[in-house]
Protein backbone atom coordinates (compact mmCIF):
# COMPACT_ATOMS: atom_id res chain seq x y z
CA UNK A 1 0.00 0.00 0.00
CA UNK A 2 1.13 3.08 -1.02
CA UNK A 3 0.87 6.35 0.91
CA UNK A 4 -1.04 7.86 -2.07
CA UNK A 5 -3.79 4.61 -1.87
CA UNK A 6 -3.63 5.10 2.20
CA UNK A 7 -4.73 8.92 1.66
CA UNK A 8 -7.37 7.84 -0.86
CA UNK A 9 -9.52 5.80 1.21
CA UNK A 10 -10.42 4.11 -1.96
CA UNK A 11 -12.11 7.22 -3.14
CA UNK A 12 -13.96 8.18 0.69
CA UNK A 13 -11.39 10.66 1.08
CA UNK A 14 -13.48 13.36 2.20
CA UNK A 15 -15.47 11.37 4.57
CA UNK A 16 -13.13 9.60 6.10
CA UNK A 17 -10.85 12.09 6.38
CA UNK A 18 -13.46 14.87 7.29
CA UNK A 19 -14.90 12.37 10.05
CA UNK A 20 -11.13 11.85 11.53
CA UNK A 21 -10.43 15.26 11.26
CA UNK A 22 -13.47 16.82 13.21
CA UNK A 23 -13.35 14.04 15.66
CA UNK A 24 -9.50 15.01 16.36
CA UNK A 25 -10.89 18.94 16.47
CA UNK A 26 -13.05 17.77 19.56
CA UNK A 27 -10.49 15.86 21.48
CA UNK A 28 -7.63 18.50 20.69
CA UNK A 29 -11.07 21.17 22.13
CA UNK A 30 -11.62 19.15 25.32
CA UNK A 31 -7.97 18.90 26.10
CA UNK A 32 -7.57 22.93 25.66
CA UNK A 33 -10.72 23.58 27.34
CA UNK A 34 -9.72 21.89 30.24
CA UNK A 35 -6.05 23.30 30.57
CA UNK A 36 -7.93 26.67 30.07
CA UNK A 37 -10.51 26.01 32.55
CA UNK A 38 -7.94 25.73 35.77
CA UNK A 39 -5.61 28.28 34.35
CA UNK A 40 -8.39 30.83 34.67
CA UNK A 41 -9.80 29.72 37.64
CA UNK A 42 -6.24 30.04 39.33
CA UNK A 43 -5.63 33.57 37.39
CA UNK A 44 -8.91 34.80 39.49
CA UNK A 45 -7.40 33.54 42.32
CA UNK A 46 -4.62 35.28 41.77
CA UNK A 47 -6.26 38.48 41.27
CA UNK A 48 -8.32 37.93 44.37
CA UNK A 49 -5.90 37.18 46.52
CA UNK A 50 -3.74 40.67 45.41
CA UNK A 51 -7.12 42.17 45.97
CA UNK A 52 -7.10 40.89 49.77
CA UNK A 53 -3.89 41.76 50.22
CA UNK A 54 -4.67 45.28 50.83
CA UNK A 55 -7.80 45.36 52.98
CA UNK A 56 -7.68 41.58 54.83
CA UNK A 57 -11.98 41.57 55.28
CA UNK A 58 -14.31 41.72 52.34
CA UNK A 59 -13.89 40.21 49.15
CA UNK A 60 -13.65 36.31 50.34
CA UNK A 61 -16.19 37.07 52.85
CA UNK A 62 -19.36 36.01 50.64
CA UNK A 63 -17.50 32.69 48.88
CA UNK A 64 -16.98 31.30 52.89
CA UNK A 65 -21.13 31.06 53.29
CA UNK A 66 -21.11 28.63 50.52
CA UNK B 1 -10.35 5.10 49.68
CA UNK B 2 -12.46 7.17 51.54
CA UNK B 3 -9.69 9.93 52.39
CA UNK B 4 -10.09 10.65 48.45
CA UNK B 5 -13.28 12.28 48.68
CA UNK B 6 -12.27 15.26 50.21
CA UNK B 7 -12.08 17.67 48.02
CA UNK B 8 -8.14 18.13 48.77
CA UNK B 9 -6.84 14.39 48.20
CA UNK B 10 -8.49 14.01 45.22
CA UNK B 11 -6.79 17.69 43.77
CA UNK B 12 -3.55 15.74 44.45
CA UNK B 13 -4.80 12.01 43.25
CA UNK B 14 -5.74 13.81 39.77
CA UNK B 15 -2.90 15.50 39.59
CA UNK B 16 -0.96 12.35 39.42
CA UNK B 17 -3.43 10.17 37.43
CA UNK B 18 -4.21 12.35 34.87
CA UNK B 19 -0.65 12.30 32.72
CA UNK B 20 -0.44 8.45 33.14
CA UNK B 21 -4.29 8.47 31.81
CA UNK B 22 -2.61 10.86 28.86
CA UNK B 23 -0.09 8.53 27.64
CA UNK B 24 -2.24 5.21 27.92
CA UNK B 25 -5.00 7.43 26.31
CA UNK B 26 -2.51 8.45 23.69
CA UNK B 27 -1.05 4.96 23.06
CA UNK B 28 -4.46 2.91 22.41
CA UNK B 29 -5.33 6.21 20.16
CA UNK B 30 -2.25 5.66 18.50
CA UNK B 31 -2.42 1.36 18.12
CA UNK B 32 -6.74 2.24 17.28
CA UNK B 33 -5.57 4.10 14.81
CA UNK B 34 -3.18 2.41 12.90
CA UNK B 35 -5.38 -0.98 13.06
CA UNK B 36 -8.46 0.44 11.98
CA UNK B 37 -6.74 3.14 8.91
CA UNK B 38 -3.89 1.06 7.78
CA UNK B 39 -4.49 -2.86 9.09
CA UNK B 40 -8.01 -3.34 8.55
CA UNK B 41 -8.90 -4.35 5.27
CA UNK B 42 -11.67 -2.26 3.29
CA UNK B 43 -15.26 -3.60 3.72
CA UNK B 44 -16.73 -5.54 0.39
CA UNK B 45 -19.89 -3.65 0.51
CA UNK B 46 -18.73 -0.13 1.91
CA UNK B 47 -14.91 0.00 0.76
CA UNK B 48 -12.88 2.48 2.70
CA UNK B 49 -16.18 4.55 4.22
CA UNK B 50 -17.22 2.30 7.04
CA UNK B 51 -13.60 3.14 8.66
CA UNK B 52 -15.51 6.22 10.19
CA UNK B 53 -17.43 3.72 12.68
CA UNK B 54 -13.87 2.96 14.61
CA UNK B 55 -14.45 6.42 15.63
CA UNK B 56 -18.46 7.12 15.54
CA UNK B 57 -19.67 4.38 17.71
CA UNK B 58 -17.07 4.56 20.66
CA UNK B 59 -18.09 8.76 20.39
CA UNK B 60 -21.49 7.50 20.37
CA UNK B 61 -21.29 4.77 23.43
CA UNK B 62 -19.74 7.39 25.05
CA UNK B 63 -21.88 10.06 25.01
CA UNK B 64 -24.61 7.85 26.17
CA UNK B 65 -22.55 6.62 29.43
CA UNK B 66 -21.31 10.26 29.89
CA UNK B 67 -25.26 11.35 30.17
CA UNK B 68 -25.44 8.13 32.80
CA UNK B 69 -22.54 9.08 34.62
CA UNK B 70 -23.51 13.01 34.70
CA UNK B 71 -27.21 11.21 36.08
CA UNK B 72 -25.49 8.84 38.64
CA UNK B 73 -23.26 11.45 40.08
CA UNK B 74 -25.85 14.08 40.21
CA UNK B 75 -27.66 11.86 42.41
CA UNK B 76 -25.04 10.97 44.20
CA UNK B 77 -24.65 14.73 45.31
CA UNK B 78 -28.23 15.37 45.72
CA UNK B 79 -28.53 12.41 47.88
CA UNK B 80 -25.58 12.33 50.49
CA UNK B 81 -24.20 16.53 49.30
CA UNK B 82 -21.31 15.12 48.39
CA UNK B 83 -19.40 18.20 46.44
CA UNK B 84 -17.24 15.91 44.73
CA UNK B 85 -20.10 14.32 42.43
CA UNK B 86 -21.69 17.39 41.77
CA UNK B 87 -18.54 18.36 40.16
CA UNK B 88 -18.62 15.10 38.09
CA UNK B 89 -21.21 16.04 36.80
CA UNK B 90 -21.18 19.58 36.14
CA UNK B 91 -17.50 18.59 34.53
CA UNK B 92 -18.91 15.70 32.51
CA UNK B 93 -22.06 17.51 30.89
CA UNK B 94 -19.36 19.99 28.03
CA UNK B 95 -17.71 16.16 27.13
CA UNK B 96 -20.75 14.41 26.51
CA UNK B 97 -22.20 17.29 24.64
CA UNK B 98 -19.09 17.07 22.43
CA UNK B 99 -18.62 13.37 22.33
CA UNK B 100 -22.47 13.45 20.82
CA UNK B 101 -21.45 16.75 18.32
CA UNK B 102 -18.86 14.13 17.31
CA UNK B 103 -20.97 11.12 16.94
CA UNK B 104 -23.63 13.13 15.12
CA UNK B 105 -20.90 14.46 12.78
CA UNK B 106 -18.96 11.26 11.96
CA UNK B 107 -22.33 9.40 11.58
CA UNK B 108 -23.37 12.55 8.99
CA UNK B 109 -20.27 12.06 7.13
CA UNK B 110 -20.62 8.40 6.96
CA UNK B 111 -24.22 8.63 6.10
CA UNK B 112 -23.25 10.47 2.78
CA UNK B 113 -21.58 7.47 1.04
CA UNK B 114 -23.60 4.68 2.92
CA UNK B 115 -26.98 6.56 1.84
CA UNK B 116 -26.37 9.23 -0.71
CA UNK B 117 -27.49 12.17 1.91
CA UNK B 118 -26.03 14.30 4.87
CA UNK B 119 -28.90 13.52 7.03
CA UNK B 120 -31.26 10.56 6.81
CA UNK B 121 -33.86 10.54 10.09
CA UNK B 122 -32.10 7.51 11.00
CA UNK B 123 -33.35 5.66 14.69
CA UNK B 124 -29.47 5.96 16.04
CA UNK B 125 -28.64 9.53 14.26
CA UNK B 126 -32.08 10.90 15.87
CA UNK B 127 -31.43 9.50 19.48
CA UNK B 128 -28.14 11.38 19.49
CA UNK B 129 -29.44 14.72 17.90
CA UNK B 130 -31.72 14.36 21.02
CA UNK B 131 -29.57 13.20 23.52
CA UNK B 132 -27.48 16.50 22.09
CA UNK B 133 -30.70 18.48 22.87
CA UNK B 134 -30.46 17.34 26.20
CA UNK B 135 -27.18 18.05 27.12
CA UNK B 136 -27.92 21.62 25.82
CA UNK B 137 -30.81 22.14 28.19
CA UNK B 138 -28.12 20.53 30.95
CA UNK B 139 -25.38 23.24 30.15
CA UNK B 140 -28.14 25.94 29.73
CA UNK B 141 -30.01 25.55 33.09
CA UNK B 142 -26.59 25.20 34.92
CA UNK B 143 -25.00 27.98 33.46
CA UNK B 144 -28.28 30.53 34.27
CA UNK B 145 -28.46 29.56 37.69
CA UNK B 146 -25.29 31.33 39.51
CA UNK B 147 -25.88 29.97 42.98
CA UNK B 148 -23.57 26.67 42.86
CA UNK B 149 -25.65 24.38 45.22
CA UNK B 150 -28.45 25.16 43.79
CA UNK B 151 -27.08 24.86 39.94
CA UNK B 152 -26.01 21.46 41.03
CA UNK B 153 -28.90 20.29 42.27
CA UNK B 154 -31.12 21.55 39.66
CA UNK B 155 -28.88 20.09 36.88
CA UNK B 156 -28.83 16.73 38.76
CA UNK B 157 -33.00 16.34 39.11
CA UNK B 158 -32.58 17.33 35.40
CA UNK B 159 -30.39 14.84 34.40
CA UNK B 160 -32.21 12.15 36.25
CA UNK B 161 -35.61 13.00 34.43
CA UNK B 162 -33.51 12.90 31.26
CA UNK B 163 -31.64 9.08 31.89
CA UNK B 164 -35.53 7.81 32.62
CA UNK B 165 -36.74 9.53 29.48
CA UNK B 166 -33.20 8.33 27.21
CA UNK B 167 -34.56 4.55 26.93
CA UNK B 168 -37.97 6.24 26.06
CA UNK B 169 -37.19 8.25 23.38
CA UNK B 170 -34.52 6.00 22.31
CA UNK B 171 -37.46 3.33 21.70
CA UNK B 172 -39.38 5.50 20.58
CA UNK B 173 -37.81 6.80 17.88
CA UNK B 174 -36.92 3.42 16.77
CA UNK B 175 -40.41 2.68 16.95
CA UNK B 176 -41.14 5.61 14.58
CA UNK B 177 -38.23 4.84 12.42
CA UNK B 178 -39.49 1.49 11.64
CA UNK B 179 -42.85 2.39 10.62
CA UNK B 180 -41.52 5.45 8.30
CA UNK B 181 -38.75 3.96 7.02
CA UNK B 182 -38.79 0.22 6.97
CA UNK B 183 -35.43 -1.48 7.33
CA UNK B 184 -33.71 1.33 5.93
CA UNK B 185 -30.14 0.57 6.65
CA UNK B 186 -28.43 -2.63 8.62
CA UNK B 187 -24.50 -1.30 7.37
CA UNK B 188 -23.98 -0.87 11.44
CA UNK B 189 -25.62 -3.39 12.35
CA UNK B 190 -24.07 -5.79 9.46
CA UNK B 191 -20.81 -4.96 10.75
CA UNK B 192 -21.19 -5.37 14.12
CA UNK B 193 -22.49 -8.84 13.98
CA UNK B 194 -21.45 -11.60 16.21
CA UNK B 195 -19.53 -12.51 13.18
CA UNK B 196 -17.46 -9.54 13.02
CA UNK B 197 -13.82 -9.63 11.58
CA UNK B 198 -11.05 -9.72 14.39
CA UNK B 199 -9.30 -7.42 11.94
CA UNK B 200 -12.21 -4.75 12.33
CA UNK B 201 -13.52 -6.10 16.03
CA UNK B 202 -10.24 -5.03 17.52
CA UNK B 203 -9.55 -1.02 16.43
CA UNK B 204 -13.27 -0.40 17.63
CA UNK B 205 -12.76 -1.68 21.07
CA UNK B 206 -9.45 -0.23 21.51
CA UNK B 207 -10.47 3.05 20.33
CA UNK B 208 -13.71 2.66 22.39
CA UNK B 209 -11.58 2.16 25.29
CA UNK B 210 -9.31 5.07 24.46
CA UNK B 211 -12.11 7.37 24.46
CA UNK B 212 -13.02 5.81 28.37
CA UNK B 213 -10.20 6.84 29.23
CA UNK B 214 -10.09 10.06 27.29
CA UNK B 215 -13.25 11.23 29.15
CA UNK B 216 -11.89 10.36 32.62
CA UNK B 217 -8.83 12.45 31.98
CA UNK B 218 -10.88 15.26 30.94
CA UNK B 219 -12.78 14.96 33.51
CA UNK B 220 -10.16 14.90 35.96
CA UNK B 221 -8.74 17.76 34.44
CA UNK B 222 -12.02 19.82 34.31
CA UNK B 223 -12.36 19.03 38.28
CA UNK B 224 -9.20 20.02 39.23
CA UNK B 225 -10.50 23.71 38.01
CA UNK B 226 -13.99 23.19 39.79
CA UNK B 227 -12.53 22.01 43.17
CA UNK B 228 -10.01 25.30 42.84
CA UNK B 229 -12.50 27.93 42.31
CA UNK B 230 -15.14 26.21 44.66
CA UNK B 231 -12.66 25.58 47.71
CA UNK B 232 -11.08 28.88 47.19
CA UNK B 233 -11.62 30.27 51.21
CA UNK B 234 -9.52 26.97 52.01
CA UNK B 235 -5.96 27.24 52.78
CA UNK B 236 -4.33 24.46 50.87
CA UNK B 237 -6.37 26.61 47.61
CA UNK B 238 -4.59 29.74 48.72
CA UNK B 239 -1.22 28.47 48.79
CA UNK B 240 -1.77 26.95 45.12
CA UNK B 241 -2.30 30.12 44.22
CA UNK B 242 0.42 31.41 46.08
CA UNK B 243 2.66 29.02 43.99
CA UNK B 244 1.80 30.05 40.99
CA UNK B 245 1.72 33.23 41.77
CA UNK B 246 4.98 32.54 42.29
CA UNK B 247 5.84 30.98 39.49
CA UNK B 248 3.96 33.80 37.27
CA UNK B 249 6.20 36.52 38.42
CA UNK C 1 -57.58 25.18 56.30
CA UNK C 2 -58.74 21.63 55.83
CA UNK C 3 -56.26 19.08 57.90
CA UNK C 4 -55.99 16.22 55.94
CA UNK C 5 -53.44 15.58 52.86
CA UNK C 6 -56.57 15.41 50.55
CA UNK C 7 -58.38 17.98 51.54
CA UNK C 8 -55.25 21.00 51.22
CA UNK C 9 -54.73 19.00 48.08
CA UNK C 10 -58.60 19.47 46.60
CA UNK C 11 -58.25 22.95 48.52
CA UNK C 12 -55.62 23.96 46.11
CA UNK C 13 -57.19 22.19 43.31
CA UNK C 14 -60.15 24.63 43.75
CA UNK C 15 -58.17 27.80 44.61
CA UNK C 16 -55.66 27.58 41.62
CA UNK C 17 -59.24 26.60 39.10
CA UNK C 18 -60.75 30.07 40.48
CA UNK C 19 -57.58 31.85 40.24
CA UNK C 20 -57.21 30.90 36.39
CA UNK C 21 -61.11 32.09 35.75
CA UNK C 22 -60.46 35.40 37.26
CA UNK C 23 -57.45 35.76 34.97
CA UNK C 24 -59.47 34.58 31.90
CA UNK C 25 -56.39 36.45 29.33
CA UNK C 26 -53.77 34.36 30.85
CA UNK C 27 -55.72 30.93 30.31
CA UNK C 28 -56.33 32.34 26.74
CA UNK C 29 -53.14 33.33 25.56
CA UNK C 30 -51.54 29.38 24.81
CA UNK C 31 -55.26 29.25 23.16
CA UNK C 32 -55.22 31.68 20.58
CA UNK C 33 -51.36 30.49 20.34
CA UNK C 34 -52.45 27.12 19.22
CA UNK C 35 -55.23 28.35 16.74
CA UNK C 36 -52.67 30.99 15.23
CA UNK C 37 -50.04 27.98 14.58
CA UNK C 38 -51.80 25.60 13.42
CA UNK C 39 -54.06 28.31 11.10
CA UNK C 40 -50.03 29.34 9.76
CA UNK C 41 -49.40 26.04 8.30
CA UNK C 42 -52.24 26.37 5.34
CA UNK C 43 -50.56 29.18 4.58
CA UNK C 44 -46.89 27.83 4.50
CA UNK C 45 -47.41 24.94 2.43
CA UNK C 46 -50.91 25.66 0.46
CA UNK C 47 -54.60 24.80 0.83
CA UNK C 48 -54.89 21.80 -0.72
CA UNK C 49 -56.65 19.38 1.57
CA UNK C 50 -54.55 16.57 0.58
CA UNK C 51 -51.56 17.86 1.90
CA UNK C 52 -53.13 19.64 5.06
CA UNK C 53 -54.88 15.85 5.79
CA UNK C 54 -51.40 14.34 5.81
CA UNK C 55 -49.72 17.07 7.75
CA UNK C 56 -52.18 17.82 9.75
CA UNK C 57 -51.33 15.09 12.81
CA UNK C 58 -48.02 16.04 13.15
CA UNK C 59 -48.61 19.96 13.15
CA UNK C 60 -51.55 19.51 14.95
CA UNK C 61 -49.47 17.74 17.68
CA UNK C 62 -46.38 19.86 17.35
CA UNK C 63 -48.75 22.84 18.24
CA UNK C 64 -50.22 21.63 21.33
CA UNK C 65 -47.27 20.59 22.37
CA UNK C 66 -46.00 23.99 21.89
CA UNK C 67 -48.91 25.85 23.15
CA UNK C 68 -48.55 23.42 26.60
CA UNK C 69 -44.99 24.37 26.84
CA UNK C 70 -45.81 28.08 26.72
CA UNK C 71 -48.54 27.38 29.11
CA UNK C 72 -46.20 25.99 32.14
CA UNK C 73 -44.66 29.23 33.19
CA UNK C 74 -47.44 30.21 34.04
CA UNK C 75 -47.73 27.14 36.82
CA UNK C 76 -45.83 28.10 39.32
CA UNK C 77 -44.56 31.89 38.31
CA UNK C 78 -47.63 34.00 40.30
CA UNK C 79 -47.42 31.87 43.75
CA UNK C 80 -43.58 32.49 43.40
CA UNK C 81 -43.45 36.19 43.13
CA UNK C 82 -46.10 36.17 46.12
CA UNK C 83 -44.34 33.86 48.16
CA UNK C 84 -47.46 31.73 48.03
CA UNK C 85 -44.82 28.56 47.11
CA UNK C 86 -42.86 29.48 49.99
CA UNK C 87 -45.50 29.02 52.39
CA UNK C 88 -46.95 25.40 50.59
CA UNK C 89 -42.89 23.90 51.45
CA UNK C 90 -43.25 25.02 54.48
CA UNK C 91 -46.76 23.84 55.06
CA UNK C 92 -46.94 20.04 57.63
CA UNK C 93 -47.87 18.07 54.55
CA UNK C 94 -45.62 16.61 52.14
CA UNK C 95 -45.02 18.54 48.82
CA UNK C 96 -46.36 15.84 46.24
CA UNK C 97 -49.90 15.72 46.66
CA UNK C 98 -49.52 19.38 46.62
CA UNK C 99 -47.56 19.91 43.44
CA UNK C 100 -50.15 16.77 41.59
CA UNK C 101 -52.88 19.01 42.57
CA UNK C 102 -51.54 21.95 41.12
CA UNK C 103 -50.73 20.58 37.74
CA UNK C 104 -54.04 18.99 37.55
CA UNK C 105 -55.51 22.32 37.81
CA UNK C 106 -53.41 23.69 35.49
CA UNK C 107 -53.67 20.82 33.00
CA UNK C 108 -58.08 21.23 32.99
CA UNK C 109 -56.93 25.38 32.62
CA UNK C 110 -54.70 23.84 29.43
CA UNK C 111 -54.09 20.86 28.35
CA UNK C 112 -58.36 19.83 28.59
CA UNK C 113 -59.41 22.98 26.65
CA UNK C 114 -56.80 22.24 23.88
CA UNK C 115 -58.87 19.00 23.79
CA UNK C 116 -61.77 20.82 23.30
CA UNK C 117 -60.33 23.11 20.59
CA UNK C 118 -58.75 20.38 18.94
CA UNK C 119 -61.71 19.32 16.88
CA UNK C 120 -62.11 22.82 15.51
CA UNK C 121 -58.53 23.04 13.85
CA UNK C 122 -58.70 19.03 12.79
CA UNK C 123 -61.89 20.46 10.96
CA UNK C 124 -59.50 23.30 9.04
CA UNK C 125 -56.46 21.13 8.12
CA UNK C 126 -59.10 18.36 6.78
CA UNK C 127 -58.53 15.65 8.89
CA UNK C 128 -61.01 12.69 8.09
CA UNK C 129 -63.59 12.18 11.19
CA UNK C 130 -62.23 8.66 12.59
CA UNK C 131 -58.98 10.58 13.04
CA UNK C 132 -59.92 13.27 14.84
CA UNK C 133 -61.83 11.03 17.37
CA UNK C 134 -57.88 9.84 17.32
CA UNK C 135 -56.48 12.77 18.02
CA UNK C 136 -58.74 13.71 20.76
CA UNK C 137 -58.24 10.83 22.37
CA UNK C 138 -54.80 11.05 21.95
CA UNK C 139 -54.73 14.55 23.36
CA UNK C 140 -56.55 13.45 26.47
CA UNK C 141 -53.85 10.59 27.38
CA UNK C 142 -50.59 12.89 26.52
CA UNK C 143 -51.33 16.04 27.35
CA UNK C 144 -51.40 15.54 31.12
CA UNK C 145 -48.09 13.99 30.36
CA UNK C 146 -46.59 17.42 29.17
CA UNK C 147 -47.94 19.06 31.75
CA UNK C 148 -46.47 16.73 34.21
CA UNK C 149 -43.26 16.86 32.15
CA UNK C 150 -43.57 20.35 32.49
CA UNK C 151 -44.03 21.23 35.57
CA UNK C 152 -40.38 19.69 36.04
CA UNK C 153 -38.92 22.28 33.99
CA UNK C 154 -41.16 24.73 35.09
CA UNK C 155 -40.31 24.30 38.97
CA UNK C 156 -36.46 23.89 37.56
CA UNK C 157 -36.56 27.61 35.90
CA UNK C 158 -38.89 29.16 38.82
CA UNK C 159 -37.13 32.94 38.94
CA UNK C 160 -33.65 32.17 36.51
CA UNK C 161 -33.12 34.52 33.81
CA UNK C 162 -34.14 33.42 30.59
CA UNK C 163 -36.58 31.54 32.13
CA UNK C 164 -39.13 30.48 29.08
CA UNK C 165 -36.58 30.05 26.26
CA UNK C 166 -34.84 27.77 28.90
CA UNK C 167 -37.37 25.72 29.73
CA UNK C 168 -38.27 25.15 26.11
CA UNK C 169 -34.81 23.62 25.93
CA UNK C 170 -35.26 21.47 29.03
CA UNK C 171 -38.97 20.23 28.40
CA UNK C 172 -39.10 19.77 24.29
CA UNK C 173 -36.32 16.42 23.97
CA UNK C 174 -38.43 15.39 27.02
CA UNK C 175 -41.45 15.55 25.05
CA UNK C 176 -40.54 13.72 21.69
CA UNK C 177 -42.03 10.32 22.93
CA UNK C 178 -45.47 12.05 23.73
CA UNK C 179 -45.20 13.45 20.13
CA UNK C 180 -44.34 10.39 18.32
CA UNK C 181 -46.61 8.11 19.46
CA UNK C 182 -49.76 10.58 19.64
CA UNK C 183 -48.98 11.83 16.00
CA UNK C 184 -48.14 8.63 15.22
CA UNK C 185 -51.65 7.21 16.46
CA UNK C 186 -53.60 10.01 14.48
CA UNK C 187 -51.70 8.82 11.88
CA UNK C 188 -51.92 5.43 12.17
CA UNK C 189 -55.38 6.19 12.22
CA UNK C 190 -56.26 8.35 9.13
CA UNK C 191 -54.93 5.53 6.96
CA UNK C 192 -57.29 2.85 8.65
CA UNK C 193 -54.41 0.93 10.82
CA UNK C 194 -54.75 -0.23 14.48
CA UNK C 195 -54.02 1.96 17.03
CA UNK C 196 -54.06 -0.34 20.09
CA UNK C 197 -50.53 -0.37 20.45
CA UNK C 198 -49.95 3.82 20.81
CA UNK C 199 -52.83 3.71 23.12
CA UNK C 200 -51.28 1.42 25.59
CA UNK C 201 -47.83 3.19 24.98
CA UNK C 202 -49.45 6.32 25.74
CA UNK C 203 -51.24 5.50 28.83
CA UNK C 204 -48.33 3.34 30.05
CA UNK C 205 -46.50 6.79 30.01
CA UNK C 206 -49.12 8.39 31.59
CA UNK C 207 -48.90 6.02 34.71
CA UNK C 208 -45.50 6.58 34.34
CA UNK C 209 -45.52 10.23 34.66
CA UNK C 210 -48.17 10.25 37.65
CA UNK C 211 -45.62 8.05 39.46
CA UNK C 212 -42.71 9.78 38.96
CA UNK C 213 -42.69 13.50 37.77
CA UNK C 214 -44.78 15.45 40.75
CA UNK C 215 -42.12 13.80 43.20
CA UNK C 216 -39.26 15.04 40.63
CA UNK C 217 -40.91 18.72 40.76
CA UNK C 218 -41.12 18.59 44.28
CA UNK C 219 -37.81 18.05 44.87
CA UNK C 220 -37.09 20.68 41.95
CA UNK C 221 -39.30 23.32 43.89
CA UNK C 222 -37.08 22.71 47.09
CA UNK C 223 -34.28 23.52 45.23
CA UNK C 224 -35.29 26.87 43.73
CA UNK C 225 -36.71 27.79 47.08
CA UNK C 226 -33.81 26.40 48.90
Amino acid sequence: MTWHTFFAMGGYAFYVWGAYGFATVVVIWNVVSAIRKRRTVLKMLREFALAEQAPKEGTGQHYASE
Amino acid sequence: MYKYASPKNFYVLAGQLIPWLGIITLVLFATGLYLGLYVAPPDYQQGDSYRIMFIHVPAAWMSMYVYVMMAGAGLVGLVWNIKLADMLATASAPIGASLTLMALVTGSLWGKPTWGTYWVWDARLTSELLLFFLYLGFIALQAAIDEPRRSARAGAVLALVGVVDIPIIHFSVIWWNTLHQPASIGALNRIISPTIYPTMLHPLLINSLAFFLFYYMVVLMRMRGEILARERHTGWVMQIVRASAEAAR
Amino acid sequence: MPQTLLGTARCIFRRDLTLAARKPADVATPLAFFVIVTSLFPLGVGPEPNVLSKLAPGVLWVAALLASMLSMGRLFAADYADGTLEQLTLSPHALTPIVFAKVAAHWVTSGLLLVVLSPLLAMQLSLPGQATWTLIATLLLGTPVLSLLGSVGAALTLGVRGGGVLLSLLVLPLYTPILIFGAGAVTASASGLDTTAYFSLLGAFLLLALAFTPWATAAALRISLD
